[in-house]
């Protein structure tokens, strides 16, 4: 492989970690208020936050790619930078999955928790912000990890639309060389290196967040597996 | 926004097609995840560690990169190497091995969700290995298993649209030829994009009904 040839694959990595970043900061926002709007207590913001779950989950995310790319211009007539569009369909639909995790880990947390906070008459907003998430947000770190590698493998489905990401960089440099073993290889083992190193940013986050309500982080591979409460999903629940 | 009936009558036969693909490599590729996902799990428990770490490394490998990328690296590094598969068979292997190593954890977790006591009454027995495994461990962990792997299959199913990629003419596949052949995008992309929630809305849903079976 050429220079130049390498320089198109770091091209590509910069699109990628671009597109993981902005879809991961969109997928956090809707995981959080889609995920707390469906423990909400009028049941028509729940009905509607449910809705909206089973929607994004229920379709895979590369017909949300194709949508958001063709069918969103000629129907609404927004036109949005290839970026852009693939940060709107991935974090839509990874919010989708991440709001099932901010609900089952604020529905794990103790009601008795939440009755103290009611007779201390706090309110609503206050229970929500200094009592359920400060225990919750670290419950939340295992799923949201292994959300988050779903979330990178995800990326690379723009490349189908001719987004210049890590994949699509590895067709170019295919086409260039008639030769396709060794830069697969290079794009896979660039792929595993970026989820290796989410992996250990969001175990010291977790052991940071654990620190401060006084837990200690598990170890290994956990019964969670088979007790996963909701059963679209990839990157699993919370219980 | 326009919408066109007429566009969608034009599209069904090419969707009834790019449905029975879909579900063919659904079929397939969730047997040889099933298979093979129960062989990962049982190497890993192989006594020594020669097995085990290289089992090991090859799942993690294969878990925490793209399903995308590795149908490439099947559909254009296997010709090279003078082993042709048709596309969709390439597909079919590329999505079974790729959720095998989600399904082995599923095994795992169930084998090692077997009582203690179990294992040691089967010592206490005298009970060969393989009927310790056939008679009581696999059959109490099967049980716990069947919900996850419904689970997963329900992903695959998601992720089936991928195989448009190498060619395969799936239901994104199929409507994405249409699109192109008759400037339509909207209907077709729409009418699939509602097909997958209606199969994978009631099968989510099927899944939790069995959980709450099978699960204690």
């Amino acid at each position: 492989m050429t220079s130049g040839l390498w320089e198109l694959v770091l091209k590509g990595i910069w699109v990628t970690v671009q597109l993981l970043v902005l879809s991961a900061l969109l997928a956090a926002a809707v995981s959080f208020v889609v995920g707390i709007a469906r423990v909400h207590r009028l049941w028509i913001v729940r009905f509607l936050a449910g809705f909206y779950t089973e929607v994004f989950r229920g379709t895979s995310a590369l017909i949300m790619i194709f949508w958001v790319f063709f069918v969103l211009p000629l129907a609404f007539g927004w036109q949005l930078v290839p970026l852009w569009a693939g940060t709107l369909a991935l974090g839509l639909t990874y919010g989708a999955y991440g709001s099932e995790i901010v609900r089952g880990a604020l529905n794990s947390v103790d009601p008795a928790q939440v009755e103290g906070g009611i007779a201390l008459s706090f309110t609503p907003w206050q229970r929500l912000r200094l009592i359920l998430l400060p225990q919750a947000v670290p419950e939340m770190i295992p799923p949201f990890s292994n959300l988050l590698i779903e979330l990178l493998k995800g990326t690379a489905l723009v490349s189908v639309m001719g987004m210049g990401d890590l994949a699509f960089s590895g067709n170019l440099v295919r086409l260039a060389l008639q030769e396709s073993a060794e830069i697969y290889t290079y794009i896979l083992l660039i792929y595993f290196v970026i989820a290796f190193l989410l992996t250990r940013l969001m175990r010291g986050l977790e052991k940071r967040l654990k620190a401060g309500i006084g837990e200690v982080p598990e170890k290994g591979v956990s019964q969670a597996e088979l007790h996963r409460p909701e059963t679209t999903g990839v990157g699993g629940g919370a219980a | 926004m326009t919408w066109d009936w007429s566009a969608v009558g034009d599209f069904m036969p090419h969707f009834w097609d790019g449905l029975l693909v879909t579900l063919q490599a659904l079929v397939l590729g969730s047997l040889i995840s099933f298979v093979l996902g129960l062989v990962w799990a049982l190497l890993m428990r192989a006594p020594t560690r020669w097995v085990r770490w290289p089992v090991g490394v090859v799942t993690e490998f294969i878990r925490n990169t793209p399903l995308l990328v590795q149908l490439f690296f099947l559909f254009y590094v296997l010709p090279e190497w003078d082993i042709t598969f048709s596309a969709m068979t390439t597909g079919v292997v590329a999505i079974g091995l790729h959720y095998s190593t989600y399904t082995m954890q599923v095994y795992r977790a169930s084998i090692e969700g077997v009582p203690a006591g179990q294992w040691e009454a089967a010592t206490a027995l005298n009970l060969p290995l393989t009927r310790t495994w056939t008679a009581v461990i696999l059959p109490q962990a099967i049980r716990r298993v069947v919900p996850a792997l419904g689970n997963y299959v329900i992903s695959m199913l998601k992720d089936t649209p991928m195989l448009m990629a190498i060619t395969v003419l799936d239901m994104l596949g199929e409507a994405r030829l249409f699109a192109q052949q008759n400037f339509q995008f909207t209907e077709p992309l729409t009418v699939i994009g509602v097909a997958f929630i209606l199969i994978s809305y009631p099968a989510s849903l099927l899944m939790r009904a069995l959980e709450r079976r099978l699960v204690r």
